[in-house]
């Protein structure tokens, strides 16, 4: 029977670990994963997780760990946060060109210096490029499903990509949400154990992870792409097939969709400020202003997005990052780019939320009032919101 | 060519398809007349790319240019100067 419990967006993954009967977990303890890291380690020294626990010195380790167990056919898990995934991330590419289902959270923090704990999303923006499908999610339940959803879309056989789930720090991973646990029958029925497509086998040899020579470096960079080109069906695939097994699911998988039918402004953002955003949205009772809750950052659903936002004439993009001298965020650079010749809607950019700062009821407020200015009259392109000037 | 996803081969040992000679901007010359058979050469090449072939009594040593990378070690090597390093022109 699936159950339901108060419990931290930590706890939610760590849930989400053990009904996935994962084979191996290496991870190191930074804030604020860290709940995550004592979650599953007590599971599998209770027995609840029949896991091999690998304790590690740092991120780098961790994810080379899980890199050589997900190798020999075990399915992996690891979480990390800012500096942390920062630290990995020379393996993380060797994680995605080596085509290892290897599952990730991130618990979303800033990035030093100066030193800051607390949440925003630069860390994983920063490796948009490494190759990992990035999930975005809202709530503490959304984390626990799409860890799941993570092992049947990685261990796809048209995939073969690490996922790497992204959660807000402490806004989620800290905070207590009702979130209903499945059972581990429905569990096993929508995500069977894992027959990895080739695996290190001393009866069959192979070698993973060669050198490529430039005859063929460019063509493996491309399967690769054709791979997130793929990855983009079997999202939207494994979100109706977790709806069909849990009555729950995220709008199509890549994209969730609130109001944004008749909507003249559609809101643009990614994970869990999208509740704040539904609430303003909520509480002016018209159809004007919309929201485009982008969950699938890679592959980026490019059809999704042009779709959702061609009725819009403002696209307001709110987000937690800023790509330092380009001067806007990196979201709002790539809805541009998707938008490029289809359409006049503007696009504006809203830098929010960075090192800890709240994003309130009132700060998306005034960032709509400025996207319906934008309606009549030129506004600024970029915007920090509630930054002080003084 | 059929490339697997993740570059992952089956076909082991298949390194020495890859000639990697071709990087080499000079490339080694014995003289067997000079060589005195110390195999200085073949310890000391670092791509084992020294060849020796027995006859008889006699080792002769030469080269296999689908590997050498024209490093001169040994020429600098060789006791008695019977390797000469030349340039590789098109
Ligand atoms: S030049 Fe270098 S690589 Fe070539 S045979 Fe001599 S020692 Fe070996
Ligand atoms: S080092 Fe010189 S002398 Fe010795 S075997 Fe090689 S070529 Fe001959």
């Amino acid at each position: 029977m699936a159950s339901w419990d108060i419990m931290h967006g930590s706890r939610a993954v760590a849930e989400a670990v053990r009904l996935a009967d994962v084979d191996v977990i290496a991870a190191y303890p930074i804030t604020p994963q860290t709940h995550i890291v004592e979650d599953t380690a007590k599971m599998v020294a209770d027995g609840d997780i029949r896991a091999e626990y690998v304790k590690v010195e740092s991120e780098h380790s961790a994810m080379s760990v899980v890199i050589a167990a997900s190798g020999t056919g075990a399915r992996t898990f690891t979480a990390t946060a800012s500096q942390g995934l920062a630290l990995m991330w020379e393996m993380l590419f060797v994680a995605s060109g080596m085509r290892l289902p290897v599952v990730m959270v991130n618990a979303n923090r800033a990035l030093s210096a100066p030193i800051s704990i607390w949440n925003d999303q630069q860390d994983s923006i920063a490796s948009r490029d490494v190759g990992w499908i990035q999930l975005y999610v809202e709530t503490n339940q959304e984390a626990l499903d799409t860890t799941l959803m993570a092992y049947r879309i990685a261990e796809d056989a048209g995939v073969q990509l690490p996922v790497m789930v992204c959660m807000d720090g402490f806004v989620l991973t800290h905070t207590v949400e009702p979130v209903e646990v499945p059972d581990e029958e429905q569990v096993s029925k929508f995500l069977p154990k894992f027959k990895p497509q080739q695996y290190l086998d001393p009866k069959d040899p192979m070698a993973l992870g060669p050198i490529a020579f430039p005859n063929v470096y460019t063509e493996l960079r491309a399967m690769q792409q054709q791979a997130m080109d793929g990855a983009m069906s079997v999202i939207e695939k494994v979100n109706d097939e977790f709806s069909a097994v849990f009555n729950r699911s995220y709008g199509n998988g890549l994209v969730e969709e609130f109001k944004t039918e008749d909507a003249e402004v559609i809101i643009v953002t990614l994970g869990s400020v999208a509740g704040t955003i539904k609430d303003v949205i909520d509480e002016r009772g018209d159809s004007k202003v919309g929201l485009l809750r982008i969950k699938s950052f890679r592959p980026l659903p490019e059809d999704e997005i042009r779709r959702a936002l061609k009725g819009a004439k403002v696209v307001g993009v709110i987000e937690k990052d800023v790509s330092i001298g380009l001067g806007k965020g990196a979201l709002a650079s790539e809805v541009r780019d998707v938008m490029y010749g289809s359409g006049d809607s503007k696009i504006l950019s809203f830098i929010a939320g960075l090192g800890g700062r709240d994003i309130t009821l009132d700060s998306v407020r005034g960032v709509i009032d400025t996207c319906e200015k934008a309606l009549s009259e030129d506004v600024e392109t970029v915007h920090w919101v509630d930054l002080k000037t003084e | 060519m059929k490339i697997s996803p993740g570059g992952v081969i089956r076909d082991m040992g298949s390194t020495v398809n890859t000639k990697t000679g071709g990087w080499r901007s000079e490339r080694p010359v014995i003289d067997n007349d000079k060589c005195i058979e110390c195999g200085s050469c073949w310890i000391f090449c670092p791509d084992s790319s020294i060849i020796v072939t027995t006859s008889g009594n006699r080792r002769t040593y030469s080269v296999n240019l689908d590997f050498c990378k024209g490093c001169g070690i040994c020429a600098n090597e060789c006791p008695s100067a019977a390797i000469k390093m030349i340039l590789e022109e098109k």
